[in-house]
């Protein structure tokens, strides 16, 4: 077995709200969404209206840049509304699912039996194709692109994330299919990456065909930009393709099944959360009914994704395409008296300037306020101290900010994604708002090659 | 508190946009979150944030200097007693300090707070609160009598010139505080040097005992006395003349300790810096020539500005090298410059502020060279994969 890679820089937040390892049966959401915004960098054209009525794995909108790249339907049912926000770009397509869940049938097959068109083709029929990401720039992968790897993270290390080994249980034969799938689009390895520190899933372990590398070590070690930049770093000019493995065990079931399955588990977590479980419902559902008589209170922050990472969505919000864990934390829309002076037992913090230090093993309830406001950047070395990579994060983001293309690639804007930032984000003094610089830099740095 | 609360809520309008004092804003604003961290909450990004703000931060460095400021203050007091051959109570002398050693610290932030509060209205930025340390800074590396104008002069000129001008907070290449110093050095030079501007009242000359000199070790070793000098012990725990807050080593150590702890200012820093000066002194040991140079390399850290430069100055994280392995460099450089001038130029007897002003200088050349590397290492990587 390969070795034990360590990861010594990050920090691990410890909050209050873990989901319990027990897989509830949700009561099934009505309504579903698609969130053209979900996806990063494309431009959707819709291919249905209001009314219409589609089924599972019918394509609801395309990319103007990759028009090969469906976007589909989770479930069978009828177009309710298309929201639209400013300048009347599309937010959500929402479809109100049928008692009777009907399939657009694909192709039934072994992938090891198919060349790789064919395998490309059905995935983007599918709508699981934009599942597949690619870095650098962190966007959908460009089918026409042949990735030096690919690369699975199997474990998440963000806060209140759900422990995908327990989420996989059981589907080693869709995650292998899956994995036999994706080893066609790849001349390079596919690269497992599993947590060191407690044994993973037989779904993993008993994997043909792909590397398994162990990491261990606090947030980021789960983030699969850090992953790669310690196996293989991305140079100019290379791609890296990055998937979740739920993901990878939908498209084990599309080859198997021959229909698009959009279910998958997900764990709903968070201080302000009554009964934090697991739950199986279908991508893109409505989260309203699993929090019915499930709250704790209700000046809360929904969200979709992780606290670091996470889209925020209301109430009645939508499951974002990427996302395992809904987290809901109170807001922090309250004045705090002279709370930048007293000794600050409850304030949790990376450094030792509160007394909440001294509780190393406590579980902390965190609430959204920013806790301080923005200011010009002064303190030097926090950053480096949360990413663990061989860059410089300060000089990447004045060069960002300088719009210094020359400089960004030289820095290395090539290995990184905003989430591998959103640790240096949490803890910046100054409060700068660092994975939208992130953002920024990547998409014009990708403007630019293009 | 609920009171306080409503009132602010009912004035805030006056201040926004449209409202009565809306050029005020940012000085509302700031009076406001001194009182209360705002409501605001979390709109991209990362949902949830660290407790730590910049205000916070000040509030560990200045916690941090206060040992110093105690202790200079009660010294004010004691230096003075020597002087005029008389002896007081612990509180008497503080007391004595404190009259002293208050309007200056108050004239340094009256000035200094009033130029920052201006520039941030202008700007329409918050007001930063950067300069709450360095308005205790200055007041504590210039000698008790310098006469409050210059204090507010020499301020002014550094906030102005040293900082608004670079663009204000965390855009500044020189430590602002320093340049206060080095402006006041230059301008006023027979009030910030000699053996007579170190103890309150010698200027004056009123009832000084015979015999008493009133020069700061270093300047008792520049003119050749190195006899005269005060033992290591009464250096070490600052029963000398200088700088209002520097002549103390063991209150430096402790507000270093508070930095370190805390991790507001980087260790690499002060370790380099102290790695620098016992190098050069060691050097300069090897090849005395001159009682001067055989002097202990260790004695080098307690005297003079070294302690308050390595531990206050020095770290100043805007004006200081940016990268973990710069700030090595940068802090032996510091350390090995301030021995070199100290001890081979007389004129300044006090090398390190000179020193630090230099490197500052140097810090974003350090920081571009260690920069270079990684960008090289970088390619070096991508032509590597190339050829294989």
């Amino acid at each position: 077995m390969s070795k034990v890679i360590k990861i010594r820089r990050g920090k691990n937040i410890n909050l209050q709200g873990k989901a319990e390892k027990i897989m509830i049966k949700a009561k099934v959401s009505e309504t579903y969404a698609v969130k053209p915004i979900d996806f990063v960098g494309i431009m959707p054209k819709l291919l249905v209206e209001k009314g219409d009525i589609v089924k599972a794995g019918s394509p609801l909108f395309f990319d103007k840049y990759q028009p090969e790249v469906k976007f589909t339907s989770p479930v069978s049912g009828v177009i309710t509304s298309i929201n639209r926000g400013e300048r009347r770009r599309i937010l959500e397509i929402i479809i109100k699912a049928d008692k009777n869940q009907e399939f657009i049938k694909f192709e039934k097959a072994n992938p090891k039996t198919l060349d790789k068109e064919q395998i490309i083709k059905n995935i983007q029929e599918s709508g699981l194709w934009p599942a597949i990401k690619q870095r650098p720039y962190s966007v959908i992968a460009n089918a026409k692109d042949t990735p030096k790897a690919i690369f699975i993270s199997a474990f998440d290390s963000a806060p209140l994330a759900p422990d995908i080994d327990f989420i996989v249980k059981g589907e080693k034969k869709n995650f292998q299919t899956g994995i036999d799938a994706l080893a066609k689009l790849t001349n390079g390895k596919i690269h497992l990456n599993i947590n060191a520190d407690y044994p993973a899933a037989d779904t993993f372990t008993k994997v043909k065909d792909v590397q398994i590398n162990k990491f261990t070590g606090p947030h980021p070690s789960g983030n699969v930009g850090i992953q790669i930049n310690k196996i293989c770093p991305i140079n100019k000019g290379e791609i890296i393709w990055v998937i979740n493995p739920q993901d990878v065990i939908s498209i084990g079931r599309l080859f198997i099944e021959g229909k698009y399955n959009a279910s998958k588990i997900i764990a709903l977590a968070g201080s302000e959360v009554k009964y934090p479980k697991y739950h199986k419902i279908i991508n893109g559902a409505c989260i309203s009914n699993l929090l019915v008589d499930n709250l704790l209170s209700n000046n809360n922050r929904y969200i979709s994704g992780n606290v670091l990472t996470g889209t925020k969505i209301n109430k009645n919000g939508y499951l974002g395409y990427y996302d395992s864990l809904i987290t809901v934390i109170p807001e922090g829309n309250h004045f705090d008296f002279l709370g930048w002076a007293l000794p600050g037992f409850k304030k949790y913090s990376f450094t030792k300037m509160f007394f909440s230090w001294l509780m190393t093993d406590k579980e902390f309830k965190l609430d959204t306020n920013l806790k301080g406001g923005k200011r010009a950047f002064v303190m030097t070395g926090d950053y480096n101290k949360l990413l663990p990579m061989d860059i410089y994060p300060v000089q990447l983001i004045k060069a960002i900010l300088a719009e210094d293309i020359d400089l960004m690639e030289k820095l290395g804007i090539y290995e990184i994604a905003e989430e591998d930032f959103a640790l240096c984000e949490f803890a910046c003094t100054s409060k700068t708002d660092l994975q939208s610089i992130i953002r920024k830099g990547l998409d014009l740095m990708r403007k630019e090659m293009s | 508190m609920k009171l306080l609360r409503k009132y602010i809520d009912k004035i805030k309008p006056n201040f926004d946009k449209g409202g009565k004092f809306e050029k005020l804003h940012s000085s509302f604003e700031a009076f406001e979150s001194f009182l209360y961290v705002p409501d605001v909450v979390t709109s991209k990004g990362s949902h949830i944030r660290d407790a730590i703000d910049m205000k916070r931060t000040m509030s560990a460095v200045i916690l941090a200097v206060l040992p110093a400021l105690l202790f200079g203050i009660w010294n004010v007091g004691y230096q003075h007693a020597l002087s005029i051959g008389e002896s007081g109570t612990i509180l008497e002398l503080f007391w004595f300090g404190f009259l002293k050693v208050l309007p200056i610290i108050i004239v340094s932030y009256v000035v200094g707070l009033g130029i920052e509060f201006a520039f941030a209205q202008i700007r329409g930025h918050e007001v930063n609160e950067g300069y709450l340390v360095s308005g205790i800074l200055i007041p504590l590396i210039i000698p008790v009598d310098t006469p409050l104008w210059m204090v507010a002069l020499a301020t002014a000129f550094a906030v102005i010139i040293g900082k608004e001008a670079f663009g204000g907070t965390g855009m500044n290449i020189l430590n602002p505080a320093l340049t206060a110093r080095a402006f006041l050095f230059f301008a006023y030079p027979s009030y910030m040097s000699g053996n007579m501007v170190w103890v309150n009242g010698l200027l004056q000359n009123k009832n000084i005992v015979d015999g008493f000199s009133g020069a700061t070790p270093l300047a008792e070793i520049a003119s050749g006395n190195i006899d005269n000098i005060a033992s290591v012990k009464d250096m070490f725990l600052g029963f000398i003349p200088g700088s209002i807050g520097e002549t103390s080593t063991l209150a430096i150590i402790i507000g270093a300790i508070i930095l370190l702890y805390t991790g507001v200012a980087s260790w690499r820093i002060m370790f380099s810096v102290i790695l620098g000066g016992l190098a050069m002194g060691y050097i300069f040991n090897l090849l005395a020539i001159n009682p001067y140079m055989e002097i202990p390399p260790y004695e080098h850290l307690i005297m003079g500005g070294f302690a308050f430069g390595a531990v206050f100055m020095a770290t100043d994280p805007v004006s200081a090298a940016q990268t973990n392995k710069g700030k090595y460099i940068y802090g032996f450089l510091i350390g090995f410059l301030a021995i070199i001038i100290r001890v081979l130029n007389p004129a300044y007897p006090e090398g390190m502020m000179l020193a630090i002003l230099l490197m500052n200088v140097f810090a974003p050349l350090i920081d571009y060279y260690v920069i270079e590397a990684n960008i090289r290492k970088r390619l070096r990587r991508a032509k590597n994969n190339l050829i294989t």
